[in-house]
């Protein structure tokens, strides 16, 4: 494993395999993380290693493998627990994405709270996936979605949202860091000022798992989500935390076997704790992948990884912003390593297109934020979102991309 | 530089999205249709003015998007001018196979030289739709249909 000490982000980058391919016969420089990072060799042997060794459905049946292979996707949970800081296991609920963990409360919590009138309050910030079941919702039961407006660099308008709480606000729903800009909000504050107005607040931290260290007692958020893919583990498999009471008062999401006490056609009793949110069979390798996704950034360590990821984003703010025409969207104060930019005159599709000539892998689009893009009156912007195993070189080579795309358009 | 980007981005393309012939929206246009992929939001809207036995008398587009789906719209927009609606729907068919790679050989008459130059677009199979947007939308335009979506 890594050197506890130093980080030495060359040493990092051997620990994933796609590093050793090329792309367009040039140096992959994997600038996409945002949208989903590569995968660690210990992610990818201790998936293989559940498959060839170990497999067997969990929470059934007493024989052997299904006993070991419990213990591995338990283990997982724990691990998870432990990282999130969490009072208890049974306040983690595996799901199958970030999306999915919204939409699961969103309907559960949503569907047996909410009244015609009642305000569910987002920000402008939101992935089209904190935005639309929050949508759905409200169009089922009356009550009113409202976002909560950020400033010119991109910032979270806490005066705004403060002034937007009252009485009628039941949800609150934010992200934790902006996946189209890279601000971080005020979460602290955030859940603080929710919970003084009596509101439940769901926190997405998709794009926070993969940069910072989490703590639920500290933060205090009564759910709180975020995706395996995107912190170096698998597809397939997301994480919902929600306070123990929270749980507790909650209807079920899906149906089906795991999520049971007791099965008659006249009553049936729910499983408690995560199980009741746990039908069917659930993502078993993904899980136990996600677990060792996990144990390994924190081997290297939370404060090491941003450390370095602060400093690379220093550097390719600064090199991004010494090309001409470039305008970067979103200026937070406080962001995680993403970059989005625009080039005048210039289409993003087109950015992306010929950088990837260039072996530099972008996003280009808009981000599944579209009410982020409709706010810098852009269409789409090309984003650069960074992880711990980028280094100076990968940025050197988005810039030399950024300014052949330059030439190409005269 | 890579010789599939140059083959891409030749001058005519660039100049043609720089430039979009027939950006405008004809208060006489009879048949429109709005374009919208939404993969990367690009919107085009196509403008007809259909006459007599279905020729075509005016077209013209108004639209945010790419260098290709710019420069595609402009270019088609002048070449489906004067010609019937049956010979504009023959030429996207065409066109359409080129881009897709499917069929090198493309005769579309003295128009083949023009459309060849948007061949490049067949290396880069995320970026056809963006060639094939504004063809879509005046297709739809001619059947009445007043929205597509590339998706």
């Amino acid at each position: 494993m890594n050197d506890m000490t130093t980080f030495d982000v060359e040493k990092i980058r051997r620990d994933f395999p796609i590093f050793a391919r090329e792309v367009h016969g040039k140096p992959l420089a994997f600038l996409d993380s945002g949208a989903s990072a590569q995968k660690p060799q210990v992610v990818i042997d201790t998936m293989r290693r559940a498959y060839l060794e170990t497999y067997a459905n969990v929470h059934r049946g007493v024989h052997y493998l299904s006993q070991v292979s419990t213990e591995l996707y338990e283990g997982a949970r724990e691990t998870i627990r432990a990282h999130m800081n969490a009072a208890s296991v049974e306040e983690i609920i595996f799901t199958k994405n970030a999306t999915e963990s919204i939409n699961l409360v969103a309907n559960s919590y949503g569907w047996a709270n909410l009244k015609p009138g009642d305000e569910i309050i987002l920000s402008t910030l939101e992935h089209h996936s904190n935005i639309v079941p929050w949508q759905l919702i409200a169009e089922k039961t009356g009550a009113v979605v409202k976002a909560v407006p950020i400033d010119a660099h991109g910032e979270f308008m806490l005066d705004k949202y403060l002034d937007m709480l009252g009485p009628k606000t039941k949800i609150v729903a934010v992200t934790h860091i902006s996946n189209a800009i890279g601000t971080i909000t005020p979460v602290k504050e955030i859940i603080d000022a929710a919970h003084d107005a009596g509101a439940v607040v769901l926190i997405d931290g998709s794009q926070a798992a993969p940069h910072m260290k989490l703590d639920m007692q500290a933060l205090d958020a009564d759910f709180y989500v975020f995706t395996g893919h995107k912190v170096f583990g698998p597809t397939g498999i997301g994480v919902l935390y929600g306070k123990a009471e929270m749980l507790e008062a909650l209807p079920p999401f899906l149906g089906g076997g795991d999520m049971i006490e007791r099965v008659t056609f006249a009553k049936t009793t729910y499983a408690k704790g995560h199980s009741k949110f746990e039908a069917g069979t659930p993502p078993i390798v993904q899980a136990i992948g996600l677990g060792a996704a996990i144990d390994y950034v924190n081997a290297i360590g939370f404060e090491k990884i941003g450390a370095h990821e602060q400093a690379l984003l220093a550097y390719a703010t600064e090199q991004l912003q010494s090309i001409n025409s470039l305008r970067i969207i979103g200026q937070a104060k406080h962001k995680a390593a993403i970059i989005s930019f625009t080039l005048d005159g210039v289409h993003p599709h087109d950015i992306g297109t010929i950088v990837d000539r260039g072996g530099v892998a972008i996003r280009v689009g808009h981000h599944c934020a579209q009410p982020l893009m409709d706010h810098f009156d852009v269409a789409a912007t090309a984003r650069a979102s960074m992880a711990l195993y980028n280094n100076r070189a990968d940025v050197d080579a988005l810039v030399a991309s950024v300014k052949s795309v330059q030439e190409i358009f005269g | 530089m890579m010789d599939d980007l140059r083959e891409l981005y030749q001058e005519v393309i660039l100049d043609h999205s720089k430039n979009p012939r027939n950006f405008r929206h004809p208060a006489d246009a009879n048949h429109e249709a709005h374009g919208y992929n939404p993969l990367c939001g690009d919107t085009v809207n196509v403008y007809l003015k259909m006459g007599h036995n279905g020729l075509i008398e005016d077209a013209a587009f108004e639209g945010k998007g790419c260098a290709i789906s710019l420069a595609s719209a402009s270019m088609m927009t002048d070449i489906i001018k004067g010609k019937t609606e049956t010979q504009a729907k023959e030429i996207f068919a065409g066109f359409q196979k080129l881009v897709k790679g499917e069929e090198n050989e493309f005769d579309a008459g003295e128009d083949t030289e023009r459309l060849m130059m948007l061949a490049g677009v067949k290396e880069f199979p995320m970026r056809v739709k963006c060639a094939t947007l504004a063809w879509h939308a005046m297709s739809s335009a001619m059947d009445d249909k007043p929205e597509i979506s590339t998706e």
